[in-house]
């Protein structure tokens, strides 16, 4: 095999690389020359050469199994990077930082004073009814007014370029250690891509989370203790609890190993005895923290966890009740969150969406199933979502039946047809689905990674790129082209 | 060093060792029944003694027949301490701690289950159980020594040692208690060649013969032999070097004080008995034996309740 872009056809989708057969978009322009170039042993010898690597080093991603068992597999890697230009890349990044900025305000806002309640922007009854709203953190006050310090914003472009936030994942968002190791396997395998284009580095997001971490502390140490707080290795995304634990140098931690004293300091049981900790980046949702607290039949958990954070006498990253604007009808609202904190307007447009508690839009989404996609409003990994277009009568009958039952949690959006990636399947190249999920960190400042991880819809025409659905990824290249 | 990482090395160092022993005594038995008489043959049944698992042997098996134990030793996963067990537990414990085990050390103890439960048929093959074994106990050899070259030697690596010299004293003394209750008379002359058989075969089961011979310089006599096996500062399988070993970890450990104390005295006994005593008296040796390996399970209860999460109590190897 060797790559013919002529032949390459997106089918009308817009591609990251093309803008139609045989012509590669400025960005993508040397990249592309560089692949036609290798001859069909070369070419196969860089895609053998990823999966080897992701073998090897052992990047794996559980994936539950039906029988309740879950398995270790492989991430799949694409060996052609998705490019985009900084340029483009830098308005994307401003629009991503007033987003998160104006979330956590609202966030603040919700378990402070309610001033958006009360200004009639947002509405009374949908936080009445929010499943990730926490009555336990009301009146708290994390340092810098942040509570969502880690989020994961998916971004996907339609046909005609725009490009949307389709979901903010403020409560425990994942992959950005696939981001990383991405592309450390792509520098192995196209090391002379990366000698003549200035493709802009992403290793720094270790030491970033580490700073961001550390400068929520309650302890004014000078090296506060960070630890990573897992569920355990049968987890899906341990393999990435492990390696941010290790890239930080933190201590990776299980509930079993932390114990909240009378004092309600949090310490770690250690060999040495027991070890205050300063900051907890937990990766276990909400409701297994802490048995007190929220779900008592938690056993990943930390008796009294919530108390302490109560008390200031440790940090919880991110928050708890972060969450509650972690839900897709909360989502409908961010563009008035922005204008109503900020007084600005989104830079990033959000996906249309109709509320399906709204009458109105229910009826239309009742009567329009064939060609929405309707989601639940606080599932996330792709579980529980219908697309409309694909799915049988039976499906969208069943679906229409949880939407007049439960209006409140479903949204519907229409199909976006995802922007596609030429991407290696079984020896020659085809436009795969692509989406985009940056990841923003938030303290006394707001950075964000440069790019982000790339999620590829590997099965021809699917649209559904989670990993827990048999998606791939692929590396992520913000290029500066210079002046001209 | 959390206590749940230290609790999980020390189990990962007990179960590979575990399984490496297992190996060994199988390839040794098998061996000596193809040398002594059919009139003298013991079977498989100390075997199973010596795993302290009589009781769930026969509740499974109907007999002592080689086929039957050696599957029950090596590829029963309902028996925990099989070696298709172990070597699956220790894979489990070190999975759990990938960021502390160094790679090379992750991969080797992952291929050596995937050998071990892949070749099981061939390895209980008459044909193909040498090998087997052997691959068993060179793969756990080989996992030790990337451990000991490139693991850090801090408090994580104590841990391990620990659990491996624990478990490699406690098999030492199980091998000597059941194959000298098992012998014969030293004073009828006319089997001496067997019980010299034996005690070789003790000796070999250890990896001992050549040191014994280098070491003592006397033909195998089963006082020397005990003291060779119990009180030797060098062999790295005796009881009191596996002793000394623990010691010399748990003192590059904090708070170690109570763990100390349990450890001298232990060693203190095992160094004061005479064997020429226990040689002759196989009521005494097992006492002997009994108070060995009481003190290891004491020393592995301190252990626990100055390091660990939870207090656990050695939930295999029972008598």
């Amino acid at each position: 095999m060797t790559i013919q872009w002529k032949e390459y056809d997106a089918h009308g989708c817009y591609d990251e690389l093309m803008r139609g057969p045989g012509k590669p978009r400025r960005v993508a322009d040397a990249l592309t020359r560089y692949l036609a170039s290798l001859d069909e042993g070369e070419l196969r010898a860089v895609q053998t050469a990823a999966e080897l690597s992701i073998k090897e080093q052992g990047i794996t991603f559980t994936v539950y199994s039906e029988e309740g068992g879950s398995i270790d597999r492989g991430w799949p890697l694409d060996m052609i990077p998705r490019v985009m230009a900084r340029t483009e890349w830098s308005r994307i990044e401003s629009g991503l930082k007033q987003r998160v900025r104006a979330l956590n305000l609202f966030i603040d806002d919700i378990y402070h004073e309610q001033r958006i309640v009360k200004d009639r922007v947002f509405p009374a009854d949908i936080l009445a009814n929010s499943k990730n709203f926490r009555p336990q953190c009301i009146g708290v006050s994390p340092p810098f007014q942040v509570w969502a310090h880690i989020c994961g914003s998916d971004l996907i472009r339609d046909k005609d370029g725009t490009v949307y936030v389709l979901e903010d994942n403020l409560r425990v968002p994942s992959g950005v250690s696939y981001m990383l190791e991405n592309r450390q396997v792509i520098k192995r395998v196209l090391p002379d891509v990366f000698e003549n284009h200035a493709i802009l580095p992403v290793d720094d997001y270790p030491s970033q989370l580490f700073d961001t971490l550390a400068s929520v502390s309650p302890r004014d140490a000078e090296y506060p203790e960070v630890v990573v707080l897992t569920p355990g290795p049968y987890n899906s995304a341990y393999f990435e609890h492990a390696y941010l634990a290790q890239q930080m140098g933190c201590e990776l931690v299980e509930g079993r190993d932390l114990m909240v004293g009378d004092d309600d300091v949090v310490y770690m049981r250690t060999v040495d005895g027991l070890a205050r900790v300063d900051v907890i980046y937990r990766r276990i949702d909400d409701t297994f923290l802490d048995p007190e607290a929220f779900n008592p039949d938690s056993t990943l958990g930390v008796p009294g966890l919530l108390r302490s954070w109560v008390k200031g006498k440790v940090a919880l990253v991110n928050a708890p009740g972060a969450g509650v604007a972690d839900d897709k009808v909360v989502y409908a609202y961010v563009p008035e969150i922005i204008r109503y904190y900020l007084d600005e307007d989104a830079i990033l447009p959000n996906v249309p969406t109709y509320l399906c508690v709204d009458e109105k839009s229910r009826d239309h989404v009742l009567t329009h199933l064939d060609e929405l996609v309707v989601k639940p409003a606080n599932e996330s990994g792709g579980y529980g979502m219908l697309v409309g277009p694909q799915a049988s009568a039976a499906e969208r009958e069943q679906f229409a039946e949880l939407i007049r039952r439960d209006p409140r949690n479903y949204i519907a959006q229409p199909t976006i047809t995802l922007s596609t990636v030429p991407s290696i399947v079984d020896g020659h190249v085809e436009p795969r689905h692509v989406d985009m999920r940056p990841f923003i960190l938030s303290s006394d400042d707001i950075q964000v990674t440069m790019g982000g991880l790339t999620r590829v819809a590997m099965r021809k025409g699917s649209l559904v790129v989670n990993s827990s659905q048999g998606g791939g990824s692929k590396d992520t290249w913000i290029v500066d082209e210079g002046p001209n | 060093m959390l206590s749940r990482v230290a609790e999980n090395l020390y189990w990962l160092g007990r179960y590979v060792e575990r399984a490496e022993n297992t190996a060994r005594i199988v390839t040794v038995n098998a061996n000596l029944l193809l040398d002594l008489p059919q009139a003298l043959t013991l079977g498989w049944k100390p075997i199973i003694d010596i795993t302290g698992s009589e009781e769930s042997y026969s509740s499974n098996y109907p007999d002592y027949h080689e086929q039957n134990a050696v599957s029950f030793l090596v590829g029963d996963f309902s028996y925990p301490n099989s070696i298709l067990s172990c070597l699956n537990l220790a894979r489990e414990n070190a999975r759990t701690i990938r960021d502390i085990v160094p790679r090379e050390a992750w991969e080797r103890i992952n291929e050596l289950f995937l050998y071990a439960q892949e070749q099981l048929q061939f390895g209980m093959s008459k044909r193909g159980r040498f090998a087997y074994l052997r691959e068993i106990i060179q793969g756990s050899q080989t996992f030790a020594g990337i451990l000991a070259g490139t693991m850090n030697h801090d408090a994580g690596y104590e841990f391990l040692r620990i659990g491996q010299m624990l478990e490699r004293g406690d098999m030492t003394t199980r091998t000597v208690d059941v194959r000298s209750a098992s012998l014969l008379p030293e004073t009828e002359s006319e089997l001496l060649p067997y019980e010299n058989i034996q005690w070789i075969s003790v000796l070999k089961s250890l990896s001992a013969y050549q040191m014994y011979r280098q070491k003592m310089q006397v033909r195998v006599r089963r006082a020397d032999a005990l003291a060779f096996l119990l009180q030797n500062e060098h062999f790295p399988r005796s009881f009191y070097h596996c002793a000394s070993s623990v010691e010399a970890s748990v003192r590059r450990l904090p708070r170690n004080e109570s763990v100390r104390r349990t450890l001298s005295r232990l060693k203190r006994s095992a160094k004061s008995t005479n064997m020429q005593a226990l040689a002759d008296d196989h009521v005494q040796l097992h006492d002997f034996i009994d108070r060995l390996q009481i003190g290891l399970g004491r020393v592995h209860s301190a252990v626990c309740d100055t390091y660990f999460l939870t207090f656990k109590t050695e939930p295999e190897l029972t008598d």
